[in-house]
């Protein structure tokens, strides 16, 4: 089985405006949704409680959420976690209440609801630690950004630096977007799913231009667009198929690992597809606008040779 | 012919056969099992191991294998009925010798674990159990070490016969001691400096009076706050043992924070109680002389006392100076005296020398025991002592007796409930903290969730594995074969290399080895479609695998390094979740590396390189 029964020669570059146009459609609609929506962050960032209740049976959401207003806590969040018998909830601690005997609380709040019901799960994160996870994450994605920006300057010319930074960041952007559109919990797995989004999207991109860099050298008739192009046909099966085999992947996560993944393998999932499209689009297209040249992906041993060579 | 040097393969082959043995103790599971440390500390020996074994044949359960770890002897049983079995009978026939854990452990056979090999260890949302983030108020540390500072200079001042009129905190740094004169302004001096010739001294005369004030320099203050840190540290290690807990994990964590894990823990609530609470004692001495009704009605104690209540109700006046604090405990435990609970008390000889003078020179008279509790509560919570910030002290007293006798290091305290016996037994064992604690990040995962995280994530991870096993084998036939086989070394691999770590496995682990094998991929990808393209430019079968490995190894690497980079940074930047899938995908793009490159080529090499006649490729 082949995805191209023949070699495949589409022109991408000549239609570069049209890729720019898209993603930057989608890139103003992901940054004015973050901006006005917001991300519905969890409370590794924001601080608070999130306790997971196991119901014998299906459980009434509506009691739950009367028992727990009883109790004090009228501002909780309550849905369904995987199954109807598996409940999540979300609150903020009362002024004055002991964090850690938060759990137990609304446990015997509930007793008088359903005596069987059984506490999973408790997690407490204070709002001080929320904010230094949120700070730490900022900083983590700004480090793994210049690093790989070093990286890629040092292993490839900056034409093509330019154009892989720009395919990260794009990547990143429309993830949180999405994460803002659907109001999915966005915690830590999460944040953690998009750094690794840059890392794999790179890896696409760099894919790419390793063999942009080969055609170059190995092509001396042809215009840089042309030479672009043949690069990225060269490369679209493997781009296709390691897509392919990564998001067979991620959706066995997303179906069948549970909830507790569940912001991590969606950013996952959209990640792989835009870091797909990002490297096939557009981080060629910012290169050669940048006028990338076979002159410049020449050795620096041979412009030295060719100093020599002069009178 | 295609060409292949030898020691490659052999490299291959003793790699792969050496993680098959380290991988394999993760095959057989975890299964209940009981950890037994002595009461004592001493190390479990064959004669200890014999005598459990004996009560254990009495109660005719038998222990499914038995060896000794470090100082702890491990019991594991076939299920769980067995192992709380074995538990109550160890617990009836010999209270108090053992202390007992409920926890899990690996079911590989015993010359596995003669050979040093092991399982990998499983992260609390898979095992189930409790994960505290402390933060330890540094300033309260500050401030016990002002009050004791106080104590010891009432002590000096009244032993060198120098009359003061108070001695108090002043700010947050120092201890200012009041005096009468200017002329006892200069003993007080002299009498700090003889003491102490680098005491930071501030003298000052007021009219008729004066004072002094100790200031703290900033090294003492950074030196008492690493000291508590410490300290508690060694606490809440002793505590945490107290409770049983199989591999425990104690950190510091930053400037002030401290973490706790504690796997396997089914009640985080006792946890949270044993851990957080701080009780401690003192002794004193009953004010007789005055009437306590009378000090209450007019709210103010006379000089040299101190208002109390009862537990049972009532005020009662003590004398401020205290016979013996907390600190000069060294160990207590809990039983019954003459019916009632009590708590079985042992001095250090400093205490015990105290004890014994006080109680030689005060027989016959009443002497008061007092019960401190200092708790956390927040802003507006109600607090029946003595708060200060968010720090509420409630100090009680438990019992007023006769001293009857003269006694030293070793008595007993009644008026307690049972269970608060126990408890106050177990804080004063454990020791108390140096400076007060507040949980700002708490994490408990219930045992049945961790059983189903397991499940869950190993689901996801062999359907993911098959799913791909099958596209790779439509894609590419026989060749994609040969990947899927690639792909299983490298979980091998992976888990070989995580067992011999001992790093952490955690479900966002799971879902990184997830991820790294749909990744791993990729460097099969590369290269097939590398020698597909070699083909159809005409170059024969040989010479097109050569080929294709030759010219995708840059592109390997280059999109490996990349992915890795970003793996390195999440590892180094993140905590618990986050950490443990940056473990993941590291090691798995390193192992993906090695297999995708040398492991790779090697099978493709011994099944279709050595064919003379190689019309054409199954790819």
């Amino acid at each position: 089985m082949e995805f191209f029964k023949k070699r495949t020669s589409y022109r991408f570059m000549p239609l570069r405006n049209r890729w720019y146009a898209i993603s930057g459609v989608l890139i103003v609609a992901s940054l004015l949704l973050i901006g006005i929506r917001g991300l519905n962050f969890g409370i590794d960032f924001t601080g608070g409680v999130v306790l997971e209740l196991a119901f014998p049976q299906a459980a009434d959401l509506d009691k739950v959420r009367g028992e727990l207003a009883d109790a004090g806590h009228a501002d909780a969040t309550v849905q369904s976690f995987g199954t109807t018998r598996d409940v999540l909830v979300r609150l903020l601690p009362k002024e004055g209440e002991d964090v850690s005997a938060v759990g137990q609380d609304v446990l015997a709040a509930l007793k008088t609801y359903e005596p069987a019901v059984q506490l999973r799960r408790t997690e407490v994160v204070g709002a001080q630690i929320g904010q230094e996870l949120a700070e730490q994450g900022a900083l983590a994605a700004l480090f793994a950004f210049l690093m790989i920006m070093a990286y890629v300057a040092v292993r490839f010319q900056w034409k093509l630096g330019v154009g892989s930074i720009v395919a990260a960041l794009h990547d990143p952007i429309l993830v949180l977007g999405f994460f803002a559109a659907t109001q999915l919990t966005f915690d830590l797995p999460a944040l953690a799913a998009i750094l690794a989004v840059v890392g794999y999207s790179l890896n696409d991109t760099v894919v790419v231009f390793d063999r942009i860099r080969e055609r170059f050298l190995m092509m001396r008739k042809g215009t840089s667009s042309e030479i672009i192009d043949l690069a990225i046909n060269d490369t679209l099966s493997r781009t296709l198929m390691t897509s392919v085999t990564t998001l067979i992947a991620v959706f066995s996560l997303l179906v069948f690992a549970g909830d507790v993944l569940q912001g991590f393998s969606v950013a996952l999932a959209i990640g792989v597809f835009v870091g797909t499209y990002s490297s096939i689009f557009v981080a060629s297209s910012i290169a050669l606008d940048l006028k990338l040249t076979a002159r410049d992906l020449m050795p620096v041993q041979r412009e030295k040779d060719a100093v020599d060579d002069m009178p | 012919m295609h060409t292949y040097p030898a020691w490659r393969l052999w490299l291959v082959a003793v790699v792969m056969a050496l993680a098959l043995v380290l991988a394999l103790p993760n095959v057989f599971g975890e299964a209940p099992a009981l950890h037994l440390s002595r009461d004592d500390r001493a190390a479990f020996t064959e004669q200890t191991q014999a005598t459990v074994a004996s009560i254990l044949a009495a109660k005719d359960i038998a222990a499914d294998s038995a060896w000794i770890e470090g100082d702890r002897l491990v019991l594991r049983f076939d299920d769980v009925v067995q192992q709380l079995g074995a538990r109550d009978a160890i617990l009836e026939a010999a209270p108090r010798e053992y202390l007992v854990a409920l926890s899990q452990a690996p079911r590989m056979p015993g010359w596995m674990r003669a050979v040093g090999l092991r399982p990998m260890s499983l992260g609390l949302d898979l095992r189930g159990g409790v994960y505290f983030l402390y933060e330890v108020d540094v300033a309260g540390a500050v401030k016990q070490l002002l009050a004791s500072m106080e104590r010891d200079y009432r002590t000096l001042l009244r032993n060198e016969r120098i009359p003061f009129t108070g001695i108090q905190a002043d700010g947050s740094d120092g201890v200012r001691i009041d005096v009468r004169s200017g002329a006892d302004v200069e003993r007080v001096t002299a009498t700090l400096r003889k003491q102490d010739p680098l005491i930071t001294l501030e003298p000052d005369q007021l009219g008729e009076g004066g004072s002094v004030t100790v200031r703290l320099t900033p090294e003492q203050i950074k030196q008492r706050q690493d000291f508590a840190i410490q300290q508690n540290i060694t606490t809440l290690r002793n505590r945490v043992d107290e409770l049983g807990v199989t591999e425990p994990i104690v950190a510091r964590q930053g400037v002030d924070r401290i973490t706790v894990q504690l796997p396997g823990v089914q009640d985080p609530n006792e946890a949270l109680r044993v851990l957080g609470a701080t009780a401690t004692l003192e002794f004193r001495l009953v004010d007789d002389q005055n009437d306590a009704l009378e000090a209450e009605r007019i709210g103010r104690a006379p000089l040299g006392s101190k208002l109390y209540q009862r537990r049972e109700g009532g005020p009662v006046l003590l004398k401020r100076d205290v016979i013996v604090s907390g600190e000069q405990l060294v160990d207590a435990s809990s039983g019954f005296s003459e019916g009632q609970p009590a708590v079985y008390v042992k001095l250090d000889a400093r205490g015990a020398a105290e004890m014994l003078a006080t109680t030689r020179e005060h027989l016959g008279r009443p002497m008061a025991v007092v019960f401190i509790e200092k708790k956390r509560v927040a802003e507006a919570a109600p607090c029946n002592g003595v708060r200060s910030g968010t720090e509420c002290t409630e100090e009680e007293v438990i019992s007023v007796a006769t001293i009857r006798g003269v006694f030293s290091s070793n008595f007993q305290i009644t008026g307690l409930l049972a269970g608060e016996a126990r408890e106050l037994a177990l804080l004063l064992r454990a020791g108390s903290l140096a400076a007060p604690l507040y949980i700002v990040e708490q994490r408990t995962v219930g045992p049945s969730l961790g059983q189903d995280n397991v499940d869950r994530g190993f689901r996801a991870l062999v359907i993911g594995l098959v799913g791909m096993f099958i596209f790779l084998a439509l894609y590419y036939r026989l060749f994609g074969v040969a990947a899927s086989v690639v792909l299983f070394m490298n979980m091998v691999l992976l888990t070989a290399v995580m067992s011999l770590l001992q790093a952490t496995l955690s479900l966002p682990g799971i879902a990184g080895i997830v991820l790294t094998v749909g990744m791993a991929a990729d460097a099969n990808v590369l290269i097939y479609e590398r020698i597909r393209e070699e083909l159809r430019n005409g170059m024969s079968p040989h010479a097109a695998i050569s080929a294709g490995f030759d010219k995708a190894f840059s592109a390997i690497a280059d999109s490996n390094i990349t992915t890795l980079i970003a793996g390195i940074v999440l590892f180094t930047f993140g905590t618990g979740p986050v950490r443990g899938f940056a473990v993941t995908l590291c090691l798995g793009i390193l192992t993906s590396l090695f297999t995708a490159i040398l492991g790779s080529r090697a099978i493709i090499h011994l099944v279709w390189g050595r064919q003379r006649k190689l019309e054409a490729l199954p790819i």
